[in-house]
């Protein structure tokens, strides 16, 4: 459907949304994220690619937080959402990730109904007044999703029930009903089929006109056709971080190379 | 091991080879050899199953019915006051009533026919005039249970061929009780005093009821504290508390106190509840308390198993949507893990349904004949109440002891049909 109107494979925007300086993660002893430091736009789908174990994960997961619940997990540098410390004590990680959603690998819906797992998040923030705000607000997410026509009629039904792309399409609805700045996607089509994946990545081109969508994909196809700023990682550096199209077609560091063409990974 | 042959190995297999045709058969023969066994061991356990529940029932099933004598009463208003029949003079009526029953006896034949009622005959027509004190100046036909000598002859238990001397009953006892049966008034009727009395010095009256509501109110005490106890402890040890040292020691520990030896909480619980805290003797609420201290371990152990088995990308998404810590706790967790939370405590009630050692050191073997109104009231449990029948003498004991355990073993079977129940209702998929 989205296809139709894709967006043209350009940056629309400069704003800049998050902005990492000197990002180091340790796990227990191992030093996995080193000097990383990234500015992700506004209302543009960023990739982050690179071989197994790189870091692209870590790295996304420190943008919400979710890193916090790993006891031997210790992060430091700076990183900032519109110019605020996500870090600083004076931010609470429960705030923040209704700021910044994340979808993950595999689609995990809660063992609710298909309405429940979307008014969750708007239920636990209060973002809504009535049982009607709460309904507008299901239907506007499951309609963003590219879910609403197929279970309109089905609300009160598990979400587990559903076919393992409509599920992560609904843990995209999810994501998204709490209203965030930013969705962030771990690997979000690698337990999906060639067709769901078709579905979401039409989703993702057209999410990038409200969100900034960061996206970590092991696919180099899926984030030639789905971003348009790739950041390579390697070994928990920064590599290169660029437009798209330049990265994929004339990358400036050697192993961007060695990568892009099949020779490490 | 097979023998190798020497040299380097060969890439080229004949797979078809005596070597490897034996290799195949031994590896068959080995896996039919532990299917053997396996079924053996199934085989052994349900035989052994077998002989338990027929040696139960065998011995049991006489106590599940009682013989009865029906007699005729006259119970006038001079012996049992109509505003006061509690405090009647029963034993003037029970003479009364063999004599009227039996006219034609001389008194000697009527104290020899007296010896065929229980010797608690007057209570049973006690209880019947204060249920209906109507039937003050009448005469009426009563069942009073037989004395548990005549009770086992009518049960086929007498050899009455045997030497005259040696039997508890002579000819004539026997003769008078062919005599009753001629006259129908001899009956069998189910034993329903096996559940709704309480125990007795006399095997024909005792009853479970006191044991039965004293186990109860053990076990709901017991589930009281270590239900919600063990889920909170659980859930901080599995979900907040920091991984390290002090915990792997308290997880160790509370692993440990599951392995403790029963009477260890009993010797406790007398010196601490008892000793200490001067709570009363034989109450079904120490009882429950000193059950509690054996469960929970248990329902922490079940409850640690069930919320780890809940798969983290649950976690994940409710974290992920904004929830906090205690959100994704209850809200989440908890419920997925339910019904191997409740599995686990309704295993630790029935094991602690039949556990004997502690309640017996708290002195819950006492004996009762009072079906206890309070979880504060001396009462006995199911088992120790089946500990002291197997101690008693009488003839009568002995099958109510078999029968006891088959009453104990019902309400096991029933808990477990429950924990089936609950873990198959309320399994989720994920």
């Amino acid at each position: 459907m989205y296809d139709m109107n894709r967006v043209e494979n350009a940056v629309g925007q400069d704003e800049i949304k998050i902005s990492a300086r000197n990002v180091q993660v340790w796990y227990g002893e191992t030093h996995a994220i080193k000097d990383v430091d990234v500015d992700i736009l506004d209302k543009t789908v960023t990739a982050f690619i690179g071989p197994s174990g790189c870091g692209k994960s870590t790295f996304l997961r420190c943008i919400n937080r979710m890193n916090d619940s790993i006891p031997s997990a210790r992060i430091e540098g700076e990183i900032r959402l519109d110019g605020e410390d996500i870090y600083d004590r004076s931010i609470d990680p429960v705030q923040l990730r209704a700021r910044v959603g994340m979808v993950f690998q595999k689609p995990n819906p809660f063992p609710k109904s298909i309405y429940d797992n979307v008014s969750y998040g708007p239920r636990i923030h209060g973002l809504a007044r009535n049982r009607a705000e709460l309904d507008e607000i299901v239907e506007r997410s499951l309609r963003d999703a590219a879910l609403w026509n197929e279970v309109k009629d089905r609300l009160q039904e598990p979400g587990t029930g559903l076919s393992g792309g409509q599920q992560q399409r609904l843990c995209i609805a999810r994501a998204i009903a709490t209203s965030p700045e930013m969705l962030l996607m771990d690997e979000p089509c690698s337990a999906l089929d060639p067709i769901a994946t078709g579905q979401v990545e039409e989703l993702i081109d057209h999410l990038r006109q409200d969100f900034s969508v960061v996206i970590v994909t092991h696919s180099m196809q899926q984030a030639a056709r789905v971003s348009q700023k790739t950041a390579f990682f390697h070994l928990g550096s920064l590599v290169e971080y660029g437009e798209t199209d330049e990265i994929f077609t004339k990358p400036q560091d050697p192993r961007t190379e060695s990568y892009i063409s099949g020779r490490i990974g | 091991m097979t023998e190798q042959t020497t040299g380097s190995p060969t890439r080229n297999h004949d797979w078809n080879s005596e070597q490897f045709r034996k290799n195949l058969a031994r590896r068959r023969r080995g896996e039919i050899v532990l299917r053997g066994f396996g079924l053996a061991a199934i085989g052994l356990a349900f035989l052994m199953l077998a002989i338990l529940l027929w040696t139960l029932i065998s011995g049991g099933a006489q106590a599940f019915r009682q013989t009865h004598v029906a007699i005729e009463v006259p119970i006038s208003a001079e012996l049992v006051d109509p505003a006061n029949p509690a405090d009647g003079n029963y034993r003037t009526v029970m003479r009364d009533a063999m004599q009227t029953t039996f006219p034609d006896a001389d008194p000697s034949e009527l104290r020899a026919l007296a010896g065929i009622l229980s010797n608690a005959a007057q209570f049973v027509v006690r209880d019947r005039v204060v249920d209906d004190p109507s039937l003050i100046g009448q005469t009426v036909r009563i069942n009073v249970p037989t004395s548990d000598p005549y009770d086992q002859l009518n049960k086929g238990n007498v050899d009455i061929d045997s030497d005259e001397a040696l039997r508890r009953l002579d000819d004539t006892d026997i003769a008078a009780f062919k005599q009753l049966q001629d006259e129908g008034r001899i009956t069998l009727p189910i034993n329903w005093a096996l559940l709704t009395n309480a125990d007795s010095r006399f095997p024909e009256l005792a009853g479970l009821k006191g044991a039965i509501i004293g186990s109860a109110y053990a076990l709901l005490v017991c589930f009281l504290i270590s239900f919600p106890l063990g889920i909170g402890a659980a859930i901080y040890l599995e979900e907040f508390a920091p991984k390290n040292k002090l915990s792997d020691v308290i997880e160790v520990n509370i692993n440990n106190l599951a392995a403790v030896p029963s009477v260890v909480f009993g010797l406790l619980a007398l010196a601490v509840f008892l000793g200490w805290f001067g709570m009363p003797r034989s109450a079904p609420f120490v009882g429950g308390l000193t059950l509690s201290l054996m469960t929970l371990p248990t329902i922490i152990i079940a409850t640690r198993a069930a919320l780890k088995a809940v798969p983290p990308s649950i976690r994940e998404a409710a974290l992920g949507v904004g929830a906090s810590k205690q959100q994704v706790v209850f809200g989440h967790v908890l419920p997925l893990a339910m019904p191997g939370i409740l599995t686990g405590t309704i295993i630790g009630l029935a094991q602690a349904l039949g556990e004997t050692a502690p309640l017996l050191l708290i002195g819950m073997n006492a004996f009762v004949t009072a079906a206890p109104s309070s979880p504060f009231d001396a009462a006995t449990a199911l088992p120790t109440q089946i500990f002291i029948w197997a101690d008693s003498p009488e003839r009568g004991f002995v099958a109510r002891t078999s029968a006891a355990i088959l009453v104990l073993l019902g309400f096991l079977v029933m808990m477990n049909a429950i924990a089936i129940y609950l873990r198959s209702r309320f399994e989720r998929r994920w």
